[in-house]
This record gives C-alpha cells, structure tokens and sequence, in this order.
C-alpha cells in the first residue's frame, strides 16, 4: 500500500508532469482557456494514462523490446479510442469543447514517456498507480492554468462570476495568445526557483525546462523523442561499423 | 462554365488563406508546438524544417483520407481512426525516409535530419483527423494539409528570424531562453488574430 501512497505524491507533487517535467506542453496550452476545460482534459488523460500503464505493465514480458515502441502506440491509441466513445455517448458537452485534442492524447508524450520510462520495468500494482498519480497531476496543473485564463478573462472561475463589475475582462488571456503569455510566466518561475536551488546548492536536475527547449540535445528522461533520436544514433554507428 | 471554374479557384484561395494565416496551425491550435519552439534558433534550419513538415503533412493527409475513403467508411469502422491514422503516419514517414535515401540523395542531405521529428508532430495526426470530422474529400483535405503546413513554415521562419535578432538581447535572468521564446511566439499570436478580419472580408 506504501508503495501506491509514494506513486501518487511522486505524480502529483515530485515529478508533477507540467509544474515539474514540463511534458505535454500542446494540450495544456490548447484546452485550458477554462478551469472546468483543463479539468476534463486532464481527467480524460489520467484514465488513459493509468489503463495503459497498467496494460503494458501486465503486457512487458511479451513485448519484445525492439517493437515495443509501436506496440505501446497501439495500447494506448486502443484506450484513447475506448475514453472519446464514452465521452461522446455520456459527456458530450465536454467532448465538443475538447474536440480534436482527444484522439491527440495518442501523440501526448507524458503517456509514452511514462509507458517508457515506468510501466515497461515495473509490475502492475505500482503502475496503475504511476498512472494515477501522474494524472491527477497533469489534472491539477491544467486546472490551475485553466483557472488563472479563465479569471483573467473572463473574471471568471468554474463558470461562476467572481470578480465585479468594475474589473475589464483581459480577453486576450482566453484566446491563443494567452497561453503563451501565461506559459512563459510559468516557466520563467521555474527557471528561477532552479537558478536558486543551484544558489543554495540543493538538487535542480529533475525540474526540466521544458521538452521544447532544444528537442535535439535535451536529456529528459521520460520523453518519447529521445528513443527517435537514440535509434538515429545507433542507425548513425551501424553505418560507420561498415 | 468558367464562372464556376473561377468560383472554385476563388474558394481554393480562400481556404489556403483560412488554414494557413487566419487558423494558424501552431499560433491558435497549438499543434506542432514542439519542433515550433525546438528547431527555431536560426533561419536556415527553420526553413529546412519547414519544406520537410509541408512535404509529410501534404503527403499524409491524402493517404489518410484515402484510407478513410476506401477502408474506414468502406468497411464501417470509422471508429478505428485514431489507431489507423497514427500507425499510418508513423509508416509513411519510415517509408519516405528510406525512399528519399534510396532514389533522391540530394533531398535527403536537406529533409533527412527533420524527417524522424516529424513522427511525434501532433499536427500531422491532427489534420488527418480534423479532415476527418470535417468530412473532407482527398483533394480537398490534401489542400486543407498543404494549407495548415504552409502557415507552420510561415509561423516558424518568422520566430526563427526573430529568435536570431533577440538572441543578444539583455532580459531579465528568469526570462532567459524558453520564456522569452513563448512570449514572443504570444505577440505573433496576436498579430496572427489580425488575419481573423481578412476571411470575414473575403
């Protein structure tokens, strides 16, 4: 049971997806210009993130290693398709707002990152688990930023009117430029609780900087584009073995 | 007769407009934001980045609507899009590689880099999909793909061209690098919203 416990704070708080590893970074920036948006969006990660983990979880010993890639695809692929029937047939309020961002959920690369990183070397229990924990984090940060866009925007917060009369809506901060804008405020905070964390001489490696900030030389961990660039790489070293 | 053909031509125009300027790909859906913020440092590679991304997004979405015409909605199981699509995408890109490598070097030299990338970019699935629920022909969402590719390479080249004149710049430490980079690609997005009047004026 502790083991479950210290799954979920390493997901929710440790290695929080957004906050911490910055991954996923197109469906946090596309959905959230409402808190009740940002909420389903994370939520509808989370179940596909925890059945496929648990399915490949139960599945590493039969997957060969050389295909696993593909066949991680296919799994999770196979639940985003199982999670956008369900909510079209009971939610389709939030299937219309988040339209084209579910079947996206596929390319997401916390899921094949985790999947790698996680589920692949870990028995079940532990992975749904991760799963979980990894979710509920995703979750909690795009609600957050969902709430920030949506007050500033709108003034509002999970639909209800809180801020008066007086104060002018920034419409701006529920349109596209708005993401940005609130993006880059959070990552500045991030590099600056890391510019401090290497001040004092405590750890800062595992607060990532985003995994867009150099694709080709990153070192994140759990991020499914390094296995492209390792493949290149011992495609590259095949070729000068000849 | 040719009224109509200029009808058609005029229309064409429109949504290579509309999908290439007015719902930029990147700048107001957020798709492709990866290789948009990753292979943005100079020009030169921007471009590169560019010609390859409007080369598979024009390539994949007629397979893929193909594959919707002739497989999915043949066989009544549209439901299977989301697994087709990706392993199909993921198919063609290994396949053009290996057949750009084989019968035209020249282009591979120039793509080769930028083509294994383009497999994690979230817009080629997207625009196979949304052609998809919009219910496109071929050659219309083929269009429609070369369109929302064009306004990538648009969109990247010019936050390349900027990332190489700010590069220099004093800002604040925290802002350093990636902040600095999304709030300018923030300031392109509101520029981009500009476009929004030149479709209601068409």
């Amino acid at each position: 049971m502790n083991k479950a416990a210290e799954r979920l704070y390493n997901g929710f708080v440790k290695e929080n997806p957004t906050f911490v590893l910055m991954l996923g970074m197109c469906p946090t920036l596309a959905v959230t210009t409402s808190a009740i948006n940002g909420l389903g969006m994370g939520l509808t990660t989370m179940v596909v993130l925890a059945l496929s983990n648990l399915f490949i979880s139960l599945l590493r010993k039969i997957i060969p290693n050389r295909v696993r890639i593909p066949a991680f695809i296919v799994i999770i692929a196979s639940f985003v398709t199982i999670v956008q029937l369900l909510l079209e047939a009971y939610l389709p309020f939030l299937n219309k707002s988040l339209g084209v961002y579910i079947p996206l959920i596929v390319v997401n690369c916390i899921i094949l990152g985790r999947a790698e990183a996680y589920a692949y070397s870990n028995p079940p229990f532990a992975s749904l688990f991760d799963g979980i924990g990894m979710g509920l984090g995703f979750s909690f940060a795009l609600t957050c930023i969902g709430a920030v866009r949506e007050l500033l925007g709108e003034g509002k917060f999970f639909g209800l009117t809180l801020l008066p009369d007086s104060f002018e809506p920034i419409g701006i901060f529920v349109q596209a430029p708005g993401a940005f804008f609130v993006l880059a405020c959070l990552v500045a905070l991030q590099n600056y609780i890391k510019g401090k964390r290497k001040k004092a001489g405590k750890p800062y490696e595992k607060i990532g900087s985003g995994c867009s900030e150099d694709c080709m030389n990153c070192s994140e961990q759990g991020c499914s584009r390094r296995f492209y660039d390792e493949n290149a790489k011992s495609a590259d070293s095949e070729k000068e073995g000849k | 007769m040719v009224a109509m053909g200029i009808h058609k031509i005029g229309e064409f125009l429109l949504l290579l407009v509309s999908t290439s300027l007015v719902s930029n790909v990147v700048l107001s859906q957020f798709l492709g934001l990866c290789p948009f913020l990753g292979v943005s440092r100079k020009v030169k590679t921007a471009g590169g980045m560019g010609v390859a991304v409007i080369f598979v997004i024009t390539l994949a979405s007629a397979v893929a609507g193909a594959i919707n015409k002739f497989v999915l909605i043949k066989f009544n199981v549209q439901y299977l899009d989301t697994i087709v699509f990706i392993l199909v995408i993921a198919a063609l890109v290994q396949f053009v590689e290996m057949f750009l490598k084989k019968s035209m070097p020249s282009l591979y030299e120039a793509l080769g880099v930028y083509l294994p990338l383009i497999t994690t970019n979230c817009a080629v699935l997207g625009v196979a999909i949304s052609n998809e629920q919009a219910e496109y022909g071929i050659g219309m969402g083929t269009l429609v793909g070369f369109g929302t590719a064009v306004g990538f390479t648009v969109a990247i080249v010019i936050l390349a061209g900027i990332r190489e004149k700010i590069e220099y710049n004093d800002v604040p430490e925290s802002f350093k690098g990636m902040p600095m980079v999304l709030l300018t690609a923030g300031l392109m997005a509101i520029a981009f919203i500009g476009f929004s009047a030149l479709s209601g004026a068409m």
